[in-house]
């Protein structure tokens, strides 16, 4: 160990800390743990709890079974206890712990007994440590009693000591997680004693359990292992406690142990060891399973699948890697990962070849090992029973079609060789059948191609090779070349199936690896929580193929029922609910889960990385195997990442909208405020001035013609402002209708006629030019304000002309003038809302414009501002626009 | 000027009342007021008004309703006078029987006039065979036209557009009325049809067909006819 080893590393001491931050939200969990029933586990706890109530602490029992014991049952007195929920399960009524009433009672302390206690089916979880997480995620304190059986990694052991199964395990990573454990011990002699006295069972059971479970000699080896963990946990804080507080000390840290499974019930021995092992050691552990050619039977990937699992359960985490060599995966992975301690089972042997391949493994795996140490643990007799109960030739079944097509066709070619015998020597034949196996090798298994070269085989003995139609070979050359043959068929065969195997297992992985990259190419490209659920849905519909829904939260961080687009399925109120739980809770539930598993689907969060985005519900036909599993989590994940992304982007432009609009608002009122000010001043002043006083009659005239412009000019302002809310609010719809430009022209140049006064306006149409199907209103409007706009900007006297014409699909009009058009920085701001030109006269609002875009927009057209050639501003509108040609209907009419 | 008869201002807004009042009985109108639907009914058939003019946002009912009840049994001109300017609106009021509609903020000259044309329209001048416009002349029993004294070529449809445009001197008309008088029901979205013939229209009854003084456009609503 180096020196460097006696520093904290900052990664532990980063999980250190997490941990203690997620530990201060939760709940803490006190475990009273025994070597076994009995030892008074319940009434420690019991004890303990009135000591905290003393204190004026709210503790209350959640879950407690006195199991009729007098002293314990007296000692729940005085606690308030939760009401169990009855299940009905096969028409019995089973109590269970009220999880919920618990969580909404929200206690300082509650009492929950028998952590590792199976749930009755139709309860949320599975399991009950299931609850107890759930309550201290809650913030609620838990104490709670185990016994050393139901740990997970200690359940074997138990089992070979007492020769009993034990079935309610839970995983050691809850016990190690454990804030307080408290150990409640006694000899086993008065563990004896008290049973003997009728303490813990009633008399008749009590003697059949001292004749079975509680022999002196279990009860001992039981008790040495609680000690033993609860020692080694002690040590192990102490180790937390010194990186925590960054005393120098002996690290043990820096080991790091491997362990190899595969898809044997022995991995699972091999797991609860190795755990064991880390945990002594204090080392981390990851395990690692080498996909190879071996195509694996239904019951291999079911026990494979258990394997994993395990692995879970005990807080291992593993790893999938595809090599034909095993021992250089493992090994090349073990370099990568600086492991320092490599544990695999001891090979078995089942005949000669696997013995042959088996010893060379363990040599090999020694030899590339280096310096990282190897660990090779045996396996136990009962295992190999185990193996010999299960293992039958199952990867031999391929359909019986391929036995039937591959014997046709090595019966037809052998018709075709008979045939043809006479031209070609028996000799031959031999070639001609090698042949045909290794085509038949590329389309069939292994088990048809064993059938086709024992086959052909025989037939080339029986029927060419002299003296035929007899097995009999005289010549030992033909004796040999016959061996020759079969094995040479064999090979062939079994060699070119294999590397299809493997061709087909790296395809399936190509194919997700590339689906997974199409997938983050896509998701990139999107835009928008509908077009990522879309793109997700594709997917699931492309490579799951099953039954889904999707929901995501709304604005309030709730499940939103009202599902977005393109779900398929419509959820009960009841899946519903199990959506929620795992929204909260941020842990897949359903069908094929220790969560709620009575429903037809599987929910799984959509967490990003701070928050879930929603649950997304699947319907698997059957559970998803290793690779399928991993497959979608990697695209679970690239999917919630994106919906975070997405709902990240939606806040942002939410909190820029209200910016803007904040903005707007001010803006508005500046503007607004001061032009409507203005011209009711006008109006007050110069109607007050006529009602005080008698002026002469031509100074009444002016002061009438004051209170008329301004008049006019409010109300063009109201105009605008009403046109602009209309916009702003999306009324804006066009109703189209024909059109003849001449009327527009006319209308706009009639209605501004004082405007125009003071310049030459004229107006330009083609003489072929066609009616045009739009909204005459709003286009007039538009017009109106953009010749307008001229008027107010550009100097008197200079030539306004206002052009239409009809070119491939589109109407344009343009209105130019001979002023000094537009400062270049002010080209692409003119039509912005209140933007007002540096030089801009008194009198507008920075309104007439942006209402000339948006209803120009709305008609799906464009406008842009331009600066011409030789001086002066050219305004381009461009709206698509249906045409009908005006003269055929004159021609129709004469 | 002698305008004798009562006018019936049915509106809800005083100030607008006032102005109305000031102003039509300066032009010599007799005036009655009614501020809500229902009082506007009760004074049309007590008072006897020559014309009506309607407000359409009226506190207790809507004006298109009274306007409805109104056309009813009463035959004489009604002008809408409202802030609702949407082409919707003025089409629906206009089919509904009023013989005209201004926006409010009106020009009270506009009003005048308006109220003018509707009275002598409504005046029963019995049916003149032949009608004059300035320079035009249209003698309707021949079915010719003359300009500055030359005869114009019309084609029939257009002789019939014009004729009824005419008829209908100085109120405006829908497009889609135009269309089911002078083609048929068949042809009441045919809007296209109507912008050619009144653009082929204009070319030979138009001093300046560029700025069409006698044939003038409502945008979005229909056309109106007059000197």
């Amino acid at each position: 160990m180096g020196p460097d080893d006696s520093r904290p590393n900052p990664d532990e001491l980063l999980a250190s800390l997490l941990n203690e931050e997620e530990k201060s939200k939760r709940g803490k969990l006190k475990i009273f743990f025994g070597m076994c029933a009995g030892v008074g586990k319940t009434y420690t706890m019991l004890k303990a709890a009135h000591t905290e109530k003393e204190k004026s602490c709210d503790i209350i029992i959640g879950y407690v079974e006195t199991h009729k014991r007098i002293e314990t049952a007296g000692l729940v007195k005085g606690f308030e206890v939760i009401p169990r929920k009855t299940y009905d399960y096969k028409s019995t009524a089973v109590q269970e712990m009220d999880l919920d009433a618990i969580i909404s009672r929200k206690p300082q302390i509650v009492l929950v007994d028998e952590l590792a206690h199976t749930n009755a089916p139709g309860s949320r979880h599975a399991k009950r440590y299931q609850d107890v997480l759930e309550i201290l995620d809650n913030g609620i304190n838990v104490y709670t009693t185990l016994n050393v059986q139901h740990l997970e990694s200690r359940s074997e052991t138990v089992a070979q000591i007492t020769g009993i199964i034990v079935r309610e395990t839970l995983p050691d990573e809850i016990f190690e997680n454990a804030d307080e454990v408290e150990v409640v011990d006694l000899t086993p002699d008065e563990l004896l004693h008290r049973l003997s006295e009728g303490k813990v069972y009633t008399p008749e059971r009590s003697r059949e359990a001292i004749e079975n479970f509680f022999r002196k000699g279990n009860i001992t080896a039981l008790r040495e292992m609680a000690l033993r963990i609860v020692a080694d946990r002690v040590d192990k804080q102490l180790h937390d406690y010194m990186q925590h507080k960054r005393i120098r000390g002996p690290w043990k840290s820096g080991l790091h142990l491997l362990v190899a499974i595969d898809y044997h019930h022995h991995s699972t021995k091999l797991l609860r060891w190795a755990k064991n092992l880390s945990y002594s050691m204090g080392a981390d552990i990851q395990a690692i399973y080498i996909e190879t050619l071996h195509k694996l039977t239904p019951r291999e990937r079911e026990q494979l699948d258990k394997n994993f699992n395990l692995a879970k359960q005990l807080g291992i985490k593993f790893r999938i890697i595809t090599n034909y060599d095993i021992v250089k995966a493992i090994v090349d992975f073990a370099q990568k990962e600086n492991v320092t301690h490599i544990i695999v089972g001891k090979p078995r042997v089942r005949n000669m070849l696997s013995m042959f391949r088996l010893g060379n493994f363990v040599k090999r795996l020694i030899r590339y090992s280096g310096n990282i140490d190897v660990y090779i643990l045996g396996s136990d007799s009962q295992a190999k029973d185990y193996f010999k109960k299960r293992v039958s030739i199952p990867s031999y079944t391929s359909n019986i079609r391929q036995y039937v097509t591959v014997s046709f066709f090595v019966i037809l070619s052998a018709i075709i060789c008979h045939i043809l015998e006479d031209y070609i020597g028996y000799q031959v034949v031999s070639f001609v059948l090698l042949f045909l196996v290794s085509i038949l090798a590329l389309f069939f298994g292994t088990g048809p191609i064993l059938l086709a070269a024992t086959l052909s085989a025989l037939i080339w003995d029986y029927f060419f090779i002299p003296p035929q139609n007899t097995l009999h070979i005289e010549k030992p050359l033909d004796l040999l070349m016959l061996i020759m043959f079969f094995i040479i068929a064999l090979l062939n065969g079994i060699l070119t199936s294999r590397i299809r195997r493997q061709e087909k297992k790296i395809r399936i992985r190509e194919e997700r690896t590339q689906a997974l990259y199409q997938l983050a190419r896509e998701l990139t490209m999107a835009s928008g929580i509908d077009e990522v659920s879309k793109i997700a849905v594709r997917y699931i519909q492309k490579y799951f193929n099953s039954d889904y829904s999707i929901i995501l939260k709304n604005d309030l961080n709730q499940l939103d029922n009202q599902v977005p687009n393109d779900v398929k399925i419509k959820l009960t109120e009841n899946e519903l609910s199990i959506a929620a739980w795992v929204y909260k809770n941020s842990v897949k539930a359903g069908k094929n889960t220790d969560t709620l598993p009575s429903t037809d689907y599987t929910f799984y969060p959509l967490t990003g990385n701070k928050d879930n985005m929603g649950v997304l519900a699947i319907k698997h036909p059957h559970p998803f195997t290793q690779g399928e599993e991993q497959f979608w989590e990697a695209f679970l994940s690239q999917i919630s990442g994106k919906f975070e992304r997405e709902f990240l982007r939606n806040a942002a432009r939410k909190a820029y909208i209200l910016n803007e609009s904040d903005k707007l608002y001010k803006t508005l009122f500046n503007s607004i405020s001061h032009e409507l000010r203005i011209p009711v001043a006008t109006i007050m002043g110069a109607s007050d001035t006529l009602l005080s006083q008698s002026y002469p009659e031509e100074t009444k005239l002016k002061l009438y013609s004051e209170i008329n412009t301004a008049s006019v000019r409010l109300n063009r302002l109201i105009e605008n402002l009403l046109n602009m809310s209309r916009l702003e609010s999306g009324r804006i719809t066009p109703h189209p209708d024909w059109c003849d430009v001449h009327d527009l022209a006319n209308k706009v140049a009639d209605n501004l006629k004082q405007e125009l006064l003071p310049f030459e306006f004229s107006t330009v149409i083609p003489a072929n030019m066609p009616l045009v199907f739009i909204d005459f209103g709003l286009i007039e409007q538009v017009l109106h304000n953009l010749v307008l706009n001229t008027t107010q900007n550009a100097p008197t006297g200079t030539n306004i002309r206002l052009k239409f014409f009809y070119d491939s699909g589109s109407l344009t009009i343009q209105l130019m003038d001979r002023g000094k058009g537009f400062p270049p920085s002010e080209l692409t701001l003119v039509f912005n809302k209140f933007y007002r030109g540096k030089d801009a006269k008194t009198g507008g609002t920075g309104l007439g414009l942006s209402i000339v875009k948006g209803f120009t927009e709305a008609h799906g057209g464009t406008v842009i501002a331009e600066n011409r050639q030789n001086g002066g501003a050219i305004f381009t509108i461009k709206i698509p626009v249906k045409i009908s040609d005006m003269n055929q209907f004159i021609r129709h009419d004469e | 000027m002698t305008n004798t008869g009562n006018i019936l201002i049915i509106d809800d807004e005083v100030q607008i009342r006032r102005l109305l009042e000031i102003t039509l009985s300066a032009n010599g109108y007799k005036i009655s007021e009614a501020s809500t639907g229902k009082e506007g009914l009760a004074a049309a058939a007590t008072g006897q008004p020559v014309l009506i003019v309607l407000d359409l946002g009226l506190p207790d009912t809507d004006g298109l309703d009274i306007l409805k009840k109104l056309r009813d049994w009463y035959q004489k001109p009604i002008i809408i006078l409202s802030v609702r300017n949407s082409e919707e609106d003025i089409i629906k009021a206009l089919d509904n029987g009023a013989n005209d509609y201004l926006t409010k903020p009106f020009r009270t000259g506009e009003l005048l006039a308006r109220i003018r044309v509707a009275i002598r329209q409504s005046q029963g001048i019995p049916d003149q065979p032949i009608l004059e416009f300035g320079s035009l002349t249209i003698d309707l029993p021949n079915h010719s036209v003359h300009k500055n004294n030359e005869i114009i070529k019309l084609t029939s449809t257009e002789f019939s557009l014009l004729a009824l445009l005419a008829k209908n001197e100085g109120r405006v008309l829908t497009h889609q009325y135009i269309l089911k008088e002078v083609w048929g029901m068949g042809y009441i979205e045919q809007t296209q049809y109507l912008r050619v013939f009144v653009a082929q229209l204009r070319k030979k009854i138009e001093d300046d067909p560029a700025k069409p003084k006698l044939l003038t456009t409502e945008s979005g609503i229909g056309y109106r006819f007059g000197s």
